[in-house]
């Protein structure tokens, strides 16, 4: 393997690993308003996530930083070409990240109340634009031979690219809702598995849509024919799993298994990039690759050396942090903080 | 207005709304690692109270800093797309390492601090402020070797139309960062510093019992010694600096003082009126000699001037207006120092109070400690806008050009838009972060806890 596929395959890792921790916290953040009904009950929401919301962040944080540094034109290209819904999305994170931080520090029934639906929007908007992104990456956006987009907002919309959206919103709040069905007690506890129950099929039909939509709307059928190959047979059989354990109430094992659709669902849409990051809708040969929007092979093994010795270090302390915070937030557990 | 301008404004205006809160965070988080380690030592709950009140209103900050520092990591590819291009070899290996390095770390432990206080034994508690101390500055220590190398590129090459990686080693060795990390650092705590010098003399000035009279004095005790220290070191750093950056980039020095003309022995101006057209004095104050001064140590010795220097430059780069707007370097400089002259003076005042116990006996210093908490904000602001305006024409010096940096596929229109948007939701932002800053600072500190708090935790079943 070349220290440009490391790069890409790294830089899946990143964003698989932001999709898999931060897709739950997006789903809990999306179900705060409907399945906590008193204030109590929205606290303890929150901090079933409260301790690694941020910290799951910095998973895409590195991936941006990280496809500057190994492929500048894929980071230049893809942030100036998707400007205003990358500025949507930054805006919804922004927001968000405030109000997990403000929305206890007043005791006003309306501060309250408008701080946790802008949790709930700075959740919906990038769990549905994720998905939209990806899917454009795959499908193909106006690039031209400078490697400069020339499309619009508009041209990131279309039916492909919105099953897409939707299949990661609704994955993440399944996903999400398995989450706090597993941390909280009852009433949250129960709600939160109804809610998986109704979502769920939602979900499982969403991403089965957006399969077939990757085989009529994208060039993954010519290029890998009939038999898609292991990893986008992995997100399908953990999928109907995940359906089969959520039926049977097997949530730490249904849990499992839409961290494993989620973790494989990213692979796939990698899988099908490679060697391209951005396809050109426009000529084939003007796509960006893993070649030609690279850095240098200098800079690639001083990032792959940092990469090496780090990554080891922050997955360590992170697991750790999540076995500190293992155990269920009760009505009891003290809640301010 | 044009795309290039209304990116330059978008920048300026998320970068400076950041940086409200950045400094404040670096230099709070070793007073929070310091108070907590001196109740992990001692016992005594005050120190814990303290911990907790500052550990509130850090949090405050720190939500802002980390919800707008999500753009700083995406803009250079939103609105610059074609620096990033030209610099991306370089430039994109320092912000990615500043991620896994720093934000992994500060965010992590910061999580860990705020809901471990009951979790984790008080060893590992105490030792996660300073993971978070210890991030959160390595933090800045990336990006300023980002930032260094627009200021005064090392370690590249120019090939292919880019600017390569030649040797890392140099890249982070570069020695502007060596100037530039410690002034930056040193301010982050005069802010910190302030920031409770203003707060504890509200209190101390109001106190009504001696429980708060005690607390404060401790935290205003603790706050002034190390304003004290930290003014004097950014003075003499920035000191230190100037005199740099008058090698590396003239041109920026002599914008800050508007010296139109080379000069031996050159005056410093207290108060220059310009004509940025025909570039000379309108109306200038000037001491003379003293500009020789600062840039050599003696009263003698050539400056150069904003004129001879656009020669130089026409003749090196090909013709072109190398001159920032000088207006603007000329007050943010002015105002930059004269916040931390300022700072200095009431630093040392509120030293020499605390040390001769008069605090209670110094109603003018607590008064006016409370509005000198703006000064660093200003020092910190006027700061950087004085230096990255300074480098203008140039976003890497003497290699790209603003203007050439900008990204084609966006429109003035989405610019526009988005500077709109950023500067609303900052605004409203902004009004909720002081507003519950005033409310947490006024309140005070919390009662002491009961000795066994009442806590059950059911474990996870899954």
């Amino acid at each position: 393997m070349d220290l440009n596929t490391l790069w890409f395959v790294l830089i899946g890792v990143l964003f698989t690993g932001y999709f898999v921790l931060e897709g739950f916290d997006f789903g809990v953040g999306i179900l705060l308003p409907f399945l906590g009904k008193t204030d109590s009950e929205r606290r303890r929401i929150i901090n079933t996530i409260g301790p690694v919301w941020d910290g799951n962040e910095v998973w895409i944080l590195t991936g941006g930083g990280a496809i500057f540094a190994a492929f500048p034109h894929w980071y230049a290209t893809l942030f100036s070409g998707f400007y205003l819904a990358l500025l949507l999305m930054l805006l919804a994170l922004i927001v968000r990240a405030v109000a997990f931080e403000f929305r206890s520090k007043d005791r006003h029934p309306t501060w309250r109340t408008t701080w946790d639906w802008l949790i709930f929007f700075g959740s919906v908007v990038p769990a549905l634009l994720w998905g939209v992104a990806l899917a454009n990456l795959l499908q193909g956006t106006p690039i031209d031979e400078t490697k400069t987009f020339t499309g619009g907002f508009f041209d990131l919309l279309s039916p492909y690219t919105l099953i897409a959206g939707l299949a990661s919103l609704s994955l993440f709040t399944t996903h999400g809702a398995i989450f706090l069905n597993l941390k909280s007690t009852d009433p949250i506890q129960a709600r939160a598995l109804a809610t998986t129950k109704k979502v769920g099929p939602v979900a499982t039909v969403l991403l089965l849509l957006f399969a077939v939509g990757t085989y009529v709307w994208t060039d993954a059928f010519t290029r890998v024919g009939l038999n898609p190959g292991l990893v986008p047979l992995s997100a399908l059989g953990s999928l109907l799993a995940a359906g089969w354990l959520i039926h049977r109430e097997r949530m730490g094992w249904g849990f499992v298994m839409t961290a494993l659709t989620i973790l494989f669902a990213t692979a796939t849409l990698f899988v099908s990039l490679f060697p391209r990051v951005m396809v050109s809708s426009l000529n084939p040969d003007w796509s960006l690759t893993v070649y030609n929007a690279s850095s240098t092979p200098y800079t690639l093994t001083v990032m792959s050396v940092v990469a090496l010795i780090f990554v080891p270090i922050v997955l360590a302390y992170q697991a750790w942090t999540y076995w500190v915070f293992r155990h269920r937030i009760t009505a009891e557990t003290e809640l301010e903080y | 207005m044009d795309a290039l301008t209304l990116a330059r404004w978008q920048f300026g205006i998320t970068t400076v709304y950041h940086f409200f809160f950045v400094p404040l965070t670096l230099g709070l988080v070793w007073v929070l690692a310091v108070f907590q380690t001196i109740w992990y030592v001692t016992g005594d709950e005050t120190w814990k109270r303290l911990t907790k009140f500052w550990g509130k209103l850090f949090l405050i900050n720190f939500a802002l800093g980390v919800a707008t520092g999500i753009v700083q990591e995406f803009q250079f590819g939103m609105n610059w797309a074609e620096y990033s291009r030209f610099v991306g070899d370089v430039f994109g290996a320092p912000l990615a390492i500043e991620a896994l390095l720093a934000f992994f770390l500060e965010s992590t432990f910061l999580g860990i601090w705020i809901f471990g206080w009951d979790k984790l034994p008080k060893k590992a508690h105490l030792a996660s402020i300073w993971l978070v101390a210890i991030g959160s500055n390595i933090s800045a220590l990336w990006i300023l070797i980002a930032n260094s190398f627009m200021q005064q590129p090392m370690g590249y090459a120019l090939r292919g139309g880019r600017a390569e990686m030649e040797s890392f080693w140099a890249l982070v060795s570069n020695p502007h960062v060596f100037v530039q990390f410690p002034h930056v650092i040193t301010a982050a705590m005069a802010t910190a510093a302030f920031f409770m010098l203003g707060i504890s003399a509200w209190h101390l000035a109001r106190a009504k019992d001696d429980e708060t009279r005690d607390a404060f004095g401790r935290s205003f005790r603790f706050a002034a010694v190390y304003g004290l220290v930290a003014t004097v070191a950014v003075t003499v750093v920035g000191h230190g600096q100037a005199q740099y950056m008058t090698g590396v980039q003239p041109m920026k020095m002599a914008a800050a003082e508007a010296l139109w003309e080379t000069a031996d022995p050159a005056p410093m101006s207290l108060f220059t009126w310009g004509d940025e057209v025909e570039r000379k004095d309108v109306f200038a104050i000037k001491v003379p000699g003293l500009l020789s001064f600062l840039a050599h140590n003696r009263f003698s010795g050539e400056v150069e001037g904003i004129r001879e220097l656009q020669a130089e430059y026409e003749a090196r780069y090909g013709p072109g207006d190398y001159v920032p707007p000088v207006k603007w370097t000329y007050w943010t400089f002015r105002a930059m120092v004269g916040a931390g002259m300022v700072m200095l003076l009431l630093a040392a005042w509120a030293t020499w109070a605390s040390l001769k116990d008069r605090l209670g006996t110094s109603p003018y210093l607590l008064a006016l400690l409370v509005p000198a908490i703006a000064l660093p904000y200003i020092a910190n602001s006027t700061g950087w806008i004085f230096t990255e305006i300074g480098r203008a024409p140039w976003i890497v010096f003497g290699l790209m050009r603003l203007d050439q940096g900008v990204s084609i596929a966006v429109t003035a229109g989405e610019v526009l838009f988005s500077l709109l948007a950023f500067t609303l939701v900052y605004a409203a932002l902004i009004v909720a972060d002081v507003y519950l800053l005033r409310k947490y600072a006024r309140a005070g500190l919390k009662p002491p806890e009961p000795a066994e708090p009442a806590l059950t935790t059911a474990a996870a079943e899954a």
